[in-house]
């Protein structure tokens, strides 16, 4: 007699998966690859590889030789992981920092939470803050941005950030005017000619892997869109009340990790709210404490801060915002 | 057409293959033997009124309904009862049927046989709904809640619009399409029985924009009736649940553990508003239905229409055959059909279509681990959190399972669907429901 597979209703499956977001996000920060290693050349490549293999290489050894589980580093998580963990560091960072960055993404802010989905922050921002409070010298010497094109193993020079320019500047008693002249311009910030982190450096490069996801529904607008106005907002009216003081928002927008955070790191599944009012008020935290660290802060940058601190909140924002219910509200409009 | 009506919250977007959308109705010949399961609806189970031996004649009153939610059964052959046994029905599970052997196919001689199309209506509401009530019909869409029941509004409730459900938003089934098609001046005559029983003055009749033939059909019929409105919906599951419909059509929302006629409405499938016609009009019990027989791999897929008690391998044969490469027979549609065990099973009142899948479709993806992704959330109709009932469900915690409203589950299934994780959710959501309604149950008894 004939078998039949006998199952529960549905019996058909979207053909979405795991491994396709997660290499879909791959596919949406390839153009920032492409930026760092056209501006950081050799150096952006021996990062990223450090980082990716690195985490490969952990989650592959935690998996098989301490949980003894299943291995799944082949879903692209870790992938992901050594990707933004990269992104988040100067080019010119010793190669045995960027590993133990890894050992700690992967280690300590996923694999000891229970692994893919338990973790309660984002793994690459943990490993860049414990790589900053640790090696604070090493994290904040940024490469200059030089175009491949101008020799490839060119000697490095290092620089100040924008943001490390303008608070440095602002410390010494300078005025927002005086500094311009030495800040690089808005076509600089768009393309990525400016010092910084190997992935958050080129603006348009982000905000094209940005389109993608969106596109391929892979990220939801919430989070980046309500990251974003808040900065803009929030800033704005600061640089309204003083612009001598503050700078204006669209320096905000383009400078710093914000674009990458916005669209790469606080959109992560994992550690962001999953209905819409939370994701608006996690947005909206994360623009929040950005530009309260960016202002007030001890550090010129605030974007990993602000999304850890809000990750941490994501549980409770869960309970708090619940989706609308069908048939929630007891008016009922007869005759409509 | 402008902007297509549909309901708000979530929904997904299943590839539609409707394979079997251009083939007309092909009556079956009778059986040779028919099973006729006597659970055949929502609610009690029906009580013979036959006994072994006895001569019965096709529309035969062979089950009375067992309680007020319940249904007789009819006949659908004419012959000698063989037997009163528990038979293998769509659930799987052995329950108690009554197996006619065929001889000839002689009907009750009430029923009008003529093609006569009959338009006028001559009995009251009373009259109409002990009709309903005499030939047996249940929900046809599947869900098989005895019709009559809904006709008759608990005291301080009055619905105000009947609404037709020719959403047949599943996948791959086409019966109802094909009887809006080929039916349609019948379905009109019993969509104004229904408002006649209900006694409403509105009626609407709900159909996705993948079928523009039955729409302009439907249209053109009812042109002349201001009372009847034909809706095209934008394509969108789970539109055929009928909260979801009456949301697209009437912008009104049933309260949660309501029924559609709090807000006024009783919804009515087009296989049930035809039956309904039969009933009224031509005397006919609801002894046979459309089905379609459908598959990638079927070579005919086809619509039938069958006696109940049709060994559901007649029907894959008339369709030329279970195609070789068959891992799982569905009774249904993909989202929500049940998976059968066997093709000895019969065709029952709820049975809407076989679909036949190949082995590489029938099995579940490997689950992994929730990435909380929050899709689940975007695509439950009924503004849930499928993710988390299945992991309270899972553990154990009902309470918070019964807080967070997994009664109001619909079972649509589009959240494990949609899952990128491929975890079982509706598994999970369905063992909540079932503990959480004997909680419920306990506590009221209390």
């Amino acid at each position: 007699m004939t078998m039949f597979t006998i199952a529960g209703s549905p019996h058909i499956h979207g053909d979405d998966s795991t491994k396709k977001i997660m290499y879909g996000v791959v596919i949406a920060m390839v153009p920032a690859m492409l930026v760092s290693i056209y501006y950081f050349d050799f150096n952006a490549i021996r990062v990223l590889l450090l980082a990716v293999i690195s985490s490969l290489f952990f989650e592959w050894l935690i998996q098989k030789y301490l949980i003894k589980g299943p291995v799944t580093i082949t879903d692209g998580s870790a992938l992901v992981t050594g990707i933004l963990l990269a992104f988040n560091v100067p080019t010119n960072l010793p190669g045995w920092m960027v590993i133990v960055g890894a050992l700690v993404a992967i280690g300590m802010a996923k694999m000891s939470f229970g692994g893919l989905g338990k973790n309660i922050f984002n793994p690459a921002l943990v490993a860049r803050v414990f790589l900053l409070i640790s090696f604070p010298v090493e994290m904040t010497s940024w490469p200059k941005p030089m175009p491949i094109t101008k020799g490839f193993f060119a000697d490095v020079i290092t620089g100040p950030t924008p943001l490390g320019l303008v608070k440095e500047g602002l410390r010494a008693g300078e005025s927002i005017s005086k500094l311009q002249s030495e800040l690089p311009g808005y076509v600089d910030y768009l393309i990525g000619q400016m010092g910084g982190s190997m992935g958050e450096v080129s603006a348009i490069a982000l905000i094209l892997g940005g389109i993608y996801m969106l596109w391929k529904k892979i990220i939801t607008w919430e989070i980046p869109v309500s990251i974003l106005v808040t900065v803009f907002v929030f800033s704005g009216i600061l640089w309204l009340v003083n612009p001598e003081k503050y700078i204006d928002p669209v320096f905000h927008l383009l400078t710093g990790g914000l674009l990458l955070g916005a669209l790469f790191m606080a959109t992560d599944m994992v550690t962001s709210p999953m209905t819409r009012g939370g994701q608006l008020l996690f947005g909206f935290g994360i623009g929040l404490l950005t530009i309260l660290i960016r202002i007030w802060g001890a550090y010129p940058e605030g974007v990993s801060f602000a999304i850890l601190l809000m990750n941490a909140a994501v549980p409770l924002i869960n309970r708090g915002f619940k989706p609308r219910r069908f048939g929630a509200k007891p008016g009922v409009q007869l005759g409509s | 057409m402008g902007v297509l009506k549909t309901f708000v919250l979530g929904g997904v977007h299943p590839e539609e293959n409707k394979l079997s959308s251009n083939v007309p109705i092909e009556a079956l010949p009778v059986p040779e033997q028919a099973i006729v399961p006597l659970g055949q609806n929502l609610g009690a189970p029906s009580k013979p009124v036959v006994s072994k031996g006895d001569k019965v004649k096709t529309g035969q009153l062979i089950a009375e309904a067992g309680g007020f939610i319940s249904a007789n059964i009819h006949s659908p052959v004419s012959g000698t009862v063989l037997k009163i046994d528990n038979v293998v029905d769509m659930t799987g599970f052995r329950r108690p049927g009554i197996v006619i052997k065929t001889e000839g196919d002689e009907w009750d001689e009430s029923i009008d046989r003529s093609d006569d199309l009959i338009t006028e209506v001559d009995y009251s509401a009373e009259e109409i709904i002990e009709k309903i009530k005499q030939a047996g019909i249940v929900g046809m869409g599947g869900a098989t809640f005895p019709t009559y029941v809904k006709l008759m509004p608990p005291p301080g409730k009055k619905a105000d619009h009947v609404i037709i459900n020719g959403v047949e938003c599943e996948p791959y089934l086409t019966s109802d399409h094909r009887l809006m098609l080929e039916k349609g001046q019948e379905i009109i005559i019993g969509t104004k029985i229904l408002m006649k029983a209900l006694k409403v003055a509105q009626a609407i009749i709900g159909i996705e924009s993948n079928k523009p033939d039955a729409i302009n059909h439907l249209t053109e019929l009812t042109k002349n009736e201001e009372n009847i409105k034909v809706v095209p919906l934008k394509v969108k599951y789970p539109q055929g649940g009928e909260k979801q419909l009456i949301k697209a059509v009437l912008n009104r929302e049933v309260p949660s553990g309501k029924l559609p006629i709090e807000v006024g409405c009783v919804v009515q499938n087009v296989g049930t508003t035809f039956a309904v016609y039969e009933a009224v009009q031509k005397n006919k019990p609801l002894f046979e239905r459309v089905v379609t027989v459908t598959g990638k791999s079927v070579k005919k897929p086809s619509n039938f229409l069958a006696r109940i008690g049709t060994p559901i391998s007649k029907l894959v044969d008339a369709a030329e055959g279970l195609p070789d490469d068959t891992g799982k027979i569905i009774g249904g549609g993909p989202m929500m059909g049940k998976a059968l065990p066997s093709l000895d099973v019969p065709v029952v009142k709820g049975a809407s279509g076989i679909l036949l899948m190949r082995e590489q479709e029938s099995h579940r993806k490997p689950e992994s681990p929730c990435i909380r992704c929050s899709k689940c959330t975007n695509v439950c109709p009924m503004g849930l959190e499928p993710f988390l009932l299945a992991k309270a469900s899972k553990i154990g915690k009902y309470d918070i399972a019964e807080n967070e409203k997994v009664m109001d589950c619909i079972e649509c299934g589009s959240c494990q669907y949609i899952c990128p994780a491929s975890i079982p959710l509706l598994d999970y959501l369905r063992l909540g429901k079932n503990k959480v309604g004997n909680i419920i149950r306990n506590r009221k008894k209390k």
